[in-house]
């Protein structure tokens, strides 16, 4: 499998992903942003389609709609109580100009299903490197930014006191937020990024106790998705974001049943 | 040495007028009580000295070398919470670009466990611990950051009598080290026991003075 240069590509891309995916997926679930990380990806659907119209590489579309709307969304939506009409909002917008998009360009109907659904198996090198550089700068601000990320993510109360500025922090998390999603949409396609930005880290919290763990652990649980999606996908000619959607959900579910049955132990 | 004076504060919030005209101070080495009934404006003026609510009139002065630590009433700890209490307490360790933490930052985490009798139960999740757990994990995160005064709004609530006087007598043992405490509460038992100052809040006006020349409210005084 791993003589073909395509599956090569696929799992270097996948690997780097997973990684981010479990990197920034933890903060994701702190933060309860799973429903704008899947209006994000509906934005870089739109930003993949707007691309194809003028004839850019998808990615550099999905990197300029997801970048400059989750800053909008989230200064739109700095009040909690009115953040999913604002996210629901951006949302059908967005799916409205992605179809429009497509409809004016002349890609056919396979560029469309390709942006929502993925296709890893179709990345080549150039976009290997792209997606390592842009995995690279993902993980190097989250570093820079780890400790103040931390813990206006999971304490904003104690964070707010303290003196962090919680909405610089909340637009430097929104800015990789989106830089990610668009890396991930790569294998998953943006339709289904919201696998691996949440549940592998929704996973990992009833496993342990503590950021660190949980990263190395979301990590693990993605890789664990793309890599055995890769595999059987080749061995079967399926899609390869079906078998990463069964494997994460059968996680998620092995983790609510364990804390099921820790709660009752 | 007055540390935080306030002059002549008014917050509203709309139309409705919370506090009107208050004014007092805390000193250093002070454990001030703010006593009053719910609604009186108590967790209003909390979140004034934080910076929380801007007022409509008045100031609220706080000396430059004046560090506040913040143990609330309420934090959203639901029994998911994914961190132990000591990686919760460790968050307030934030100015470094390192992601891990350093040896003596690590020490000094284990240190404040230490004085807050949280050793035994340190790697426990905080969702799971009980609320007196809770409320000294809350009271060693805002201790790690050196604060000269602690606020503390309500923090003994929703807790049963041994463990507001266990969790009172820690802050006393940290108060006689230096620390200046505001405790906002509406017990009047508490209030009397741990108070060297005393603030009241009622719905007519402020007042301030010993707790004995105070007016106690009827259900609090039978």
């Amino acid at each position: 499998m791993l003589t073909l240069s395509f599956m090569r590509h696929a799992f270097v891309a996948s690997t780097f992903i997973a990684i981010v995916s479990g990197f920034v997926g933890v903060f994701v679930v702190a933060r309860n942003l799973s429903f704008l990380t899947h209006t994000l990806s509906e934005i870089g659907f739109a930003g993949g389609a707007f691309a194809v119209f003028i004839g850019w590489p998808v990615l550099n579309g999905m990197i300029i709609f997801t970048m400059l709307s989750s800053i909008l969304v989230g200064q739109m939506s700095i009040k909690e109580s009115r953040r999913e009409a604002v996210t629901s909002a951006v949302s059908a917008l967005f799916i409205g100009l992605g179809i429009l998009f497509l409809s004016l360009s002349s890609a056919n109907a396979s560029s469309a299903t390709n942006i929502l659904f993925g296709s890893v198996v179709g990345i080549n090198l150039t976009e290997v490197w792209q997606l390592i550089y842009l995995s690279i700068v993902v993980i190097l601000i989250i570093f820079a930014v780890y400790r103040q990320l931390k813990f206006t993510s999971f304490d904003a109360i104690g964070a707010r006191v303290s003196g962090l500025n919680a909405a610089l922090y909340s637009v430097i998390f929104l800015i990789v937020l989106a830089l990610s999603v668009s890396v991930a949409a790569q294998i998953v396609g943006s339709l289904l990024i919201f696998i691996l930005l949440t549940l592998p880290a929704a996973s990992a919290k009833y496993f342990t106790h503590g950021v660190a763990k949980m990263i190395g652990l979301a990590i693990l649980f993605s890789l664990l998705g793309t890599w055995l999606g890769l595999f059987l996908g080749y061995l079967t000619n399926w899609p390869v974001s079906f078998f990463i959607a069964v494997i994460e959900v059968g996680i998620y579910c092995c983790a609510l049943v364990k804390q099921k049955l820790s709660g009752a132990a | 040495m007055s540390i935080v004076t306030v002059n002549d504060l008014t917050v509203a919030y709309g139309n409705h007028q919370v506090i009107d005209n208050l004014s007092f101070n805390i000193n250093q080495g002070d454990f001030l009580v703010v006593i009053g009934e719910n609604g009186v404006g108590k967790t209003t003026l909390v979140r004034s000295m934080l910076g929380f609510i801007k007022p409509q009139k008045g100031e609220i002065i706080i000396s430059p070398q004046t560090k506040i630590g913040y143990v609330p009433q309420f934090r959203n700890i639901d029994q998911e919470y994914p961190l132990s209490i000591r990686d919760f307490i460790a968050l307030n360790v934030q100015h470094s670009f390192l992601p891990w933490l350093r040896t003596s930052e690590r020490q000094r985490v284990d240190e404040i466990i230490s004085q807050t009798n949280l050793q035994k139960v340190a790697d426990r999740p905080l969702g799971l611990a009980s609320g007196g757990e809770k409320q000294r994990a809350y009271l060693a995160q805002a201790l790690l950051s050196n604060p000269s005064l602690l606020i503390l709004d309500e923090s003994t609530a929703s807790l049963d009598n041994e463990m507001k006087y266990e969790l009172l007598d820690l802050v006393t043992r940290f108060q006689q080290q230096g620390l200046s405490v505001m405790f906002v509460t509406h017990d009047w038992d508490l209030a009397q026991h741990y108070g060297t100052r005393f603030l009241q809040m009622t719905g007519d006006g402020y007042l301030t003075g010993p707790i004995n020349e105070l007016p106690r409210p009827e259900k609090e005084a039978e």
